[in-house]
């Protein structure tokens, strides 16, 4: 059947398509060099280079028939290397930047601020009359004779640049009371003079001239055209300097090297809640991975008894946590554990007059996170484990029996060491997993309660990740640098962790007969 | 089995039960809290579990309707959680594409075409499926933020910068699906090579229409996964009007603003759909899943 189909779908003219789909590729790749351009020019010279190299591939690779078999591959590495290889290597790149809230410009993009302010310009001020027909306003800046009158323009608050020319006789004008009346509305006002010089109200009676207030030195310095103080650009910080040394913001990012490794590492207040939110993520995954892994595993052997009915409805019932999305589970925990408002204190009080502080008390928000964590992680375990366990010979089992074992020493004996091989792989992807689970500590407790007295604000249940996004996102000005330097410990760590994943299973892989 | 006494057997039973029972009970408790809740006036815990008034009026608000109580007042709905379930599924679904086109693509190069440096590629893909994309939240948002200058296609608050994202995900779904064609006989691809297909058509041909089942999965798994991002989508998107529900979600917890009741109803209404299809593709994962991470 198949290879009947096959015979008559695909008659293909190679030399034809094969035009087309070069075009195709000249086209695509023509489009890829652009988008380098584009990336350089805005100064992604790493990512541009990254796609360079992409498109160069890509236009290798369909093109020339030798490497067909490349073809299949490409998409799935270029895929993962634009969007998985190339933001991690980049995020650690940024923590050896002072990238931030303050230094958040490319260089050039700083300068192009700073020259684009503007000051008023005092000396050039000159009186105005306003004029109203039918509430379409006029500026008149009066001259010895007649004078320039803008065009005509809806005073709304928005605002409005209008060209004005000159006249030779003023209008009718409005009284002064009430155009101090409009002078909110006036202020959004910017006139053209016919020499192009733009005014903008200056006070109460007067418009004058605007000009920028920095001109750019061949040297790179800025020179004020109000007082002629210099700004000098100074790269180690990422700022411009004044005379007398002080910042001027908006900064640039700038390499500091490793600056922020080694505030990470010297700076007492921020290296002991590291040190705490390091031995916590720890805890928590490994808490979180054995509990699971216990009560899935308990559950699965109970459901496994051949003398168990109802088997299917427990099943369903105790998968339930796992099929309802985390993002609300996670919620409606969040819901129920509120300190004041939530149910299980409610019931908590009622039953035994407790209430227990689980948003301000570190210990209990910890345990709060595990509970939920355990909650949301057992079905998949357990579920996990029913495979497993299937796979354990009966006769093995049996023979344990009839030398006389219990029913817990056949588990423990012969069952249990069958199945841990295969299952250590799964069980060190769920560390992996919970080691940066910010999911469940962003939507919970966003890492609160906070410790105190640290540098930047840390949480006890704050896992490394989730402390790097707080750093990064939330509540300490967006040290996009501090928090990429964090992110290379974190990276290291789940290397590590990935590398004993990768021997685990290729143990896993050479015990089991291949199929 | 072991021969065991029936007096035995009936107390080991009866312990059973007993403990799943009670189990089961305490899981639930939440679900069967929220359904209580999303009836009861109000949006503060108080009353018993069956609600003495019941109202309707989360539910409206949280399907987007204008909810007018007894006395008159008009309550207005809190958040369009309508649309932001409408965000999530929209981006969900694009980027579900391209995660299985890419996957099933990648799945069949490393399972069947021949080329040099496969074996280390597998070792890396595995490796690399381990390093969460949250790692790199903060070269997303930089990257984004500056293409946002290009083209607000691509920018912060997106749903097109946040879908290029999720197609980074492919990893696990590669490997599901290469575990899946390993297991398809090479014999058929054989026969399609015989008489003279392509490496590309024998997939066309021959192992797309095997693997539509396990496809329909890897969509369904990364669906999902998708839909219950947060980190990412909260970083790239900001405007109230593009967030997913994930992100959304979270206001209604507010301490300032405290709407458990209308949460409710909106967490059951956007919980519901996603739950029911995964009760019925969660067969195949868990075999996806475990296989996927043990055939070498």
């Amino acid at each position: 059947m198949t290879e009947i189909a096959l015979k008559t779908d695909v008659p293909a003219p190679r030399a034809n398509l094969n035009w087309l789909g070069l075009g195709v590729v000249a086209v695509a790749s023509l489009a890829g060099l652009y988008c380098v351009w584009v990336l350089y020019a805005l100064g992604q010279t790493l990512l541009a280079a990254l796609v360079l190299g992409l498109v160069v591939a890509f236009a290798l690779i369909f093109s020339q028939q030798r490497f067909y078999a490349s073809r299949f591959i490409f998409p799935g590495i270029a895929t993962l290397l634009l969007f998985s290889a190339f933001p991690v290597v980049y995020t650690i790149y940024l923590g050896f930047t002072n990238y931030s809230f303050l230094n958040l410009l490319t260089y050039e993009r700083a300068r192009e601020v700073l020259l684009s302010r503007t000051v008023v310009d005092l000396a050039t001020e000159r009186p105005f009359n306003l004029s109203n027909t039918d509430g379409q306003y006029r500026v008149f800046l009066p001259a010895e004779a007649g004078g320039l009158l803008s065009e005509p323009f809806a005073l709304d608050g928005n605002p409005v640049t209008v060209p004005v020319a000159a006249v030779d006789a003023a209008p009718e004008v409005m009284a002064m009371r009430d155009v101090i009346k409009l002078r909110e509305q006036l202020g959004k006002v910017t006139l053209t003079l016919p020499d192009s010089t733009t005014l903008v109200s200056s006070g109460l009676r007067a418009f004058a001239s605007i000009r920028p207030e920095f001109e750019l030195q061949s040297d790179g310095v800025l020179l004020s055209t109000v007082d002629g103080t210099k700004l000098t650009p100074d790269q180690s910080v990422g700022f411009y300097r004044d005379e007398a040394g002080k910042t001027v913001p908006p900064g640039w990012s700038v390499n500091i090297g490793l600056q922020n490794f080694q505030y990470v590492f010297n700076s007492a207040g921020i290296r002991q809640p590291m040190l705490a939110i390091f031995a916590w993520t720890v805890a928590f995954a490994f808490l979180s991975v054995s509990i699971t892994f216990a009560l899935g595993l308990l559950l699965a052997t109970i459901l496994q008894w051949p003398h168990l009915r109802f088997k299917p409805l427990y099943r369903l019932l105790l998968i339930l946590p796992y099929s309802v999305p985390a993002f609300i589970s996670i919620l409606i925990f969040k819901g129920l554990f509120n300190q004041n408002f939530g149910e299980i204190n409610l019931i908590l009080k009622a039953l035994f007059g407790v209430a227990p502080d689980w948003n301000t008390d570190p210990w209990l928000a910890r345990t709060m996170i595990v509970i939920v964590n355990v909650w949301l992680g057992y079905p998949y375990m357990m579920l996990l484990s029913m495979g497993f366990l299937q796979s354990v010979p009966e006769d093995h089992k049996k023979a344990a029996a009839l030398e006389g074992a219990g029913s817990l020493t056949v588990f423990f004996k012969i069952t249990l060491p069958q199945i841990l091989p295969p299952f250590l792989p799964l069980l060190i992807s769920s560390f992996a997993f919970n080691f940066n689970n910010l999911v469940l500590v962003l939507l919970l407790t966003r890492g609160l309660p906070d410790m105190p007295g640290t540098l930047v604000p840390a949480g006890s249940t704050d896992i490394l990740g989730s402390f790097t996004y707080r750093i990064s996102f939330l509540d300490s000005g967006q040290r996009f640098g501090l928090a990429g330097a964090i992110t290379l410990i974190i990276f290291v760590l789940v290397t590590v962790i990935a590398y004993a994943n990768f021997v685990a299973m290729r143990r896993a892989a050479a015990g089991r007969p291949t199929p | 089995m072991i021969v065991e006494s029936s007096r035995d057997l009936w107390w080991k039973k009866l312990a059973a039960h007993g403990f799943l029972i009670v189990f089961i009970a305490i899981i639930m408790f939440p679900f069967l809290v929220v359904v209580s809740i999303s009836l009861r006036e109000g949006n503060f815990s108080t009353g018993s579990l069956l609600p003495d008034r019941p109202t309707l009026e989360h539910w409206y608000l949280a399907l987007g309707q204008t909810f007018t109580r007894d006395d008159g007042t008009v309550v207005p709905p809190p958040y369009p959680v309508m649309l932001w379930m409408f965000n999530s599924i929209k981006v969900a679904v694009i980027a579900s594409i391209g995660i299985v086109a890419i996957s099933t693509i990648s799945a069949y190069a490393f399972s069947r075409v021949k080329f040099r440096g496969r074996a280390g590629l597998l070792d890396t893909l595995f490796i690399v499926q381990l390093f969460p994309t949250t790692l790199a939240l903060i070269a997303l948002y930089a990257i984004f933020d500056g293409l946002g200058d290009v083209t607000p296609l691509l920018g912060i608050d997106s749903h097109w910068s946040v879908i290029v994202v999720y197609l980074s995900w492919v990893t696990l779904h590669i490997w599901t699906l290469k575990g899946y064609f390993d297991s398809v006989d090479p014999a058929l691809d054989r026969a399609a090579q015989i008489d003279g297909a392509t490496p590309w058509q024998t997939l066309r041909y021959v192992f797309l229409p095997l693997a539509v089942p396990m496809i329909a999965v890897v969509f369904v798994l990364s669906f999902i996964g998708i839909i219950n991002d947060y980190p990412i989508a909260s970083v790239l998107l900001r405007a109230p009007e593009n967030l997913t529900i994930a992100v959304g979600s979270r206001f209604y917890l507010n301490e300032k603003l405290y709407l458990w009741g209308d949460f409710a109803a909106a967490a059951i209404l956007s919980g519901l759909p996603i739950t029911i299809v995964f009760l019925m593709a969660q067969r195949y994962l868990v075999s996806g899943l475990s296989d996927g991470g043990v055939k070498g």
